[in-house]
């Protein structure tokens, strides 16, 4: 089990609960989690109050404290998935580690029950190297190191910003993927965890991810509501929008972004065929999406997140609101965001 | 990814060339017998050209010495390494078939993680023949691999991928590294199977050994020059990285792609970290400009096939590292000779033109 040295108390752990009935998530990941903080954010739209077994050390927000903090005119839309921003927002820890409500620990290729907890704060904890890439993958790891021709100048590395944690049983697969395979099941444990070049994109999956709130946190952001949006990950693509700024973000003020281990296990839920009935927005929207990301350069004078969140909800604003009103409200939410975490996610106390 | 240790189905056999630089002896191949013996072998013997290196019998194959390369390119034969494996990139230019597979005579057949044999040439053909995603990257890596896919959030009209010109392949037991981490870690030893290939993103450069390597020859032959090293030369193990380098910048210019990882060969043999560290020494500081060099090297719309692509990076070497030391003038005039090798002795031989100028 790789070993992060930093305290307990620097991390919280956000669950946004789409489901009302948390007993037996919690009891699957009893050992890992006890030992954190845990903000439960409750999808503001589940009408049933939330059940959470006993033994955790825990805060939960709800429609009240949401709608207390956010106001009621806000372009911002906390429902489903994106509960999980104001959990995000009002944190005061440096790390963040979130997993979607239907995810429990894994097990390795070895049979062993995944900490994946641990692993993602070693991503964050371990410097990450998007400038030049090696071929025996992360070099910080036990048992492994830069390869010969690997310049030395990037061998200190930067710092890692978010890691990116993948899926085994249902995989992030979009609904036409899933519909066409529909009995397909991830069974593959890779065993590496990369860094994300710089200036590659890549599509970020909610799922299973953490990040260095202090360096990052603005750029985590609700912001893409598609107009069917559901609560099933087949119908969003909230954490897909919110990691492309990010990736931006990080290329800009040259930080790393991992993807690969840990593994969770994602329970099977829903039916790739009845939310491909509901939603198509989401595909189409991505051939924009991306070649207008993978295109962006920010000025060398934004320096900070916040700025660089303007800076870009700006540019999307101006280059995708005229094709769809779904990237305005985008752009507007952005603005928001900042405003936001300016406000309250910035202060030192807790809410 | 299971493979059998009975003679695998041949794949691609009248097509691939496994090229082999040797100076000590050809042993190895007896482990690789069953999933070599089908396809032709271009053996490169460095060094003493007198010495006798014995091809264990059965096998179909074709063996130059120094004094072939020099017979057979004449003044051209400058080019080509002496006492360095970067000499195998001989045995490119000889090749008549579409894939070239080299290997290192110390690689052996590794073992999967449940005790089967891999192919390593199987999943080197597999590579190449299946597409690569330089554009996007895809966070389940090879979306073509049977049990996995393209993620949510990935683009449908990036989804086709694009022809694939390398395929690198990685190593278990003794890792590459280089001498100063050698000395540093002397036992450490690579033990941890990824069971992935991806592919490196366009944009991004990576060293490429080539002690495992597969590559497309038809589309990128004319880049895989593996440099002056070697005898006479101010250094060494730099072959492969030079070619890797060349190689990355002109696939992505042609829009092409470059994957990484599976198979792993077993590699037995650690070089002596202080030979090796004479050999690397001036390559670890002068990397420190050759990579910003490559990173920003941008390719002409007018270079549209692989050889005037490398014809212009020879000239930027000779512009802008001839600075750094007069090695990259001789360098740059090597690189234009190996060219007209290449022309020379592949005229009847197919080269990828792109129709309508490079990718974007």
């Amino acid at each position: 089990m790789p070993l992060a040295n930093i305290n307990d108390s620097e991390v919280d752990i956000v669950i946004g609960a789409l489901q009302s009935d948390l007993t037996s998530f919690m009891n699957e990941w009893r050992t890992i989690f006890s030992r954190f903080h845990l903000i439960i954010v409750k999808d503001p739209d589940l009408k049933e109050e939330l059940k959470i077994p006993e033994g955790f050390n825990f805060d939960v927000y709800s429609k009240s404290h949401i709608d207390r903090v956010v106001g009621s005119s806000s372009s911002i839309v906390f429902s489903g998935y994106s509960c999980r921003y104001f959990g995000f927002l009002v944190s005061r820890k440096k790390y963040i580690v979130s997993f979607d409500d239907d995810c429990i620990p894994a097990k390795d290729s070895k049979g062993f029950l995944i900490d994946p907890v641990a692993q993602h704060l070693a991503n964050l904890t371990t410097p990450a190297t998007p400038f030049f890439f090696n071929t025996l993958y992360d070099p910080y790891r036990e048992g492994a190191d830069f390869v010969r021709g690997y310049p030395f100048s990037l061998r200190n590395g930067v710092t890692c910003a978010l890691s990116c944690g993948l899926w085994l049983n249902l995989a992030d697969l979009d609904a036409p993927t899933q519909a066409l395979k529909p009995q397909q099941r991830n069974s593959l444990y890779v065993d590496a965890v990369i860094t994300v070049p710089s200036r590659a994109m890549m599509p970020v999956s909610g799922i299973n991810i953490a990040f260095d709130r202090e360096s990052v946190g603005p750029a985590l952001l609700p912001a893409l509501k598609l107009a069917g949006e559901g609560k099933f990950r087949w119908e969003t693509m909230e954490d897909i929008w919110s990691g492309m700024c990010l990736k931006v973000v990080c290329d800009h003020l040259g930080l790393g972004v991992k993807s690969g281990l840990p593994y969770v296990w994602r329970q099977d839920r829903g039916s790739a065929i009845e939310s491909l009935k509901k939603e198509w927005e989401g595909v189409k929207l991505m051939e924009e999406i991306v070649p207008f990301f993978q295109s962006m350069r920010l000025p060398q004078t934004v320096a900070t997140t916040e700025d660089c969140v303007i800076e870009m909800a700006r540019t999307v604003k101006q280059q995708l609101g005229p094709s769809s009103p779904v990237f305005t409200r985008a752009a507007d939410a952005m603005v928001e965001w900042v405003k936001l975490w300016k406000a309250v996610g910035s202060g030192s106390s807790p809410l | 990814m299971a493979e059998t240790r009975v003679s695998p189905i041949p794949l691609l056999q009248d097509e691939l060339d496994i090229v082999i630089p040797t100076i000590r002896n050809l042993d190895f191949l007896e482990m690789w017998r069953p999933f070599f013996q089908p396809y032709h072998l271009i053996i490169v013997q460095d060094g003493d050209p007198s010495k006798i290196i014995k091809v264990p019998e059965g096998f179909d194959y074709e063996l130059y010495n120094r004094n072939d390369i020099n017979r057979i390119l004449g003044p051209k034969a400058s080019c080509i390494s002496f006492k360095d494996s970067a000499c195998r990139c001989f045995g490119y230019l000889v090749s008549k078939k579409k894939y070239i597979f080299t290997i290192d005579d110390d690689c052996f057949v590794a073992k999967n993680p449940s005790g089967e044999e891999i192919n390593a040439l199987q999943q080197h053909v597999k590579n190449l023949l299946s597409p690569s995603t330089p554009f996007f990257f895809n966070t389940l890596y090879d979306p073509y691999r049977e049990g996995t896919d393209f993620v949510r959030g990935y683009p449908f009209s990036l989804r086709e991928g694009v022809p694939t010109a390398v395929s690198h392949g990685l190593w278990l037991n003794i890792p590459d590294y280089d001498a100063p981490t050698q000395l540093v870690k002397p036992l450490e030893k690579n033990t941890r199977f990824v069971d992935a290939v991806m592919t490196i993103p366009k944009g991004t450069l990576f060293p490429m050994c080539g002690m495992n390597l597969a590559f497309n020859r038809e589309l990128i032959g004319p880049a895989m020059y593996f440099g002056l090293m070697g005898d006479g030369q101010p250094i060494g193990r730099y072959d492969d990285m030079w070619a890797g380098w060349c190689t990355k910048v002109i696939c992505d210019h042609m829009g092409w792609g470059v994957k990484t990882g599976l198979p792993y060969i077993w590699h037995s043999k650690a070089s002596n970290p202080f030979v090796n560290l004479k050999k690397e020494y001036k390559g670890i500081y002068w990397q420190e400009e050759l990579i910003p060099f490559f990173q920003s090297a941008i390719l002409p719309k007018d270079c549209t096939t692989v050889q005037k692509c490398y014809i212009e990076l020879s000239k930027q070497v000779r512009a802008k590292l001839g600075k750094v030391d007069e090695y990259f003038i001789k360098l740059a005039d090597a690189m234009v000779t190996w060219i007209e090798a290449w022309d020379e002795l592949n005229q009847s031989g197919k080269s990828s033109e792109l129709p309508n100028g490079p990718a974007k």
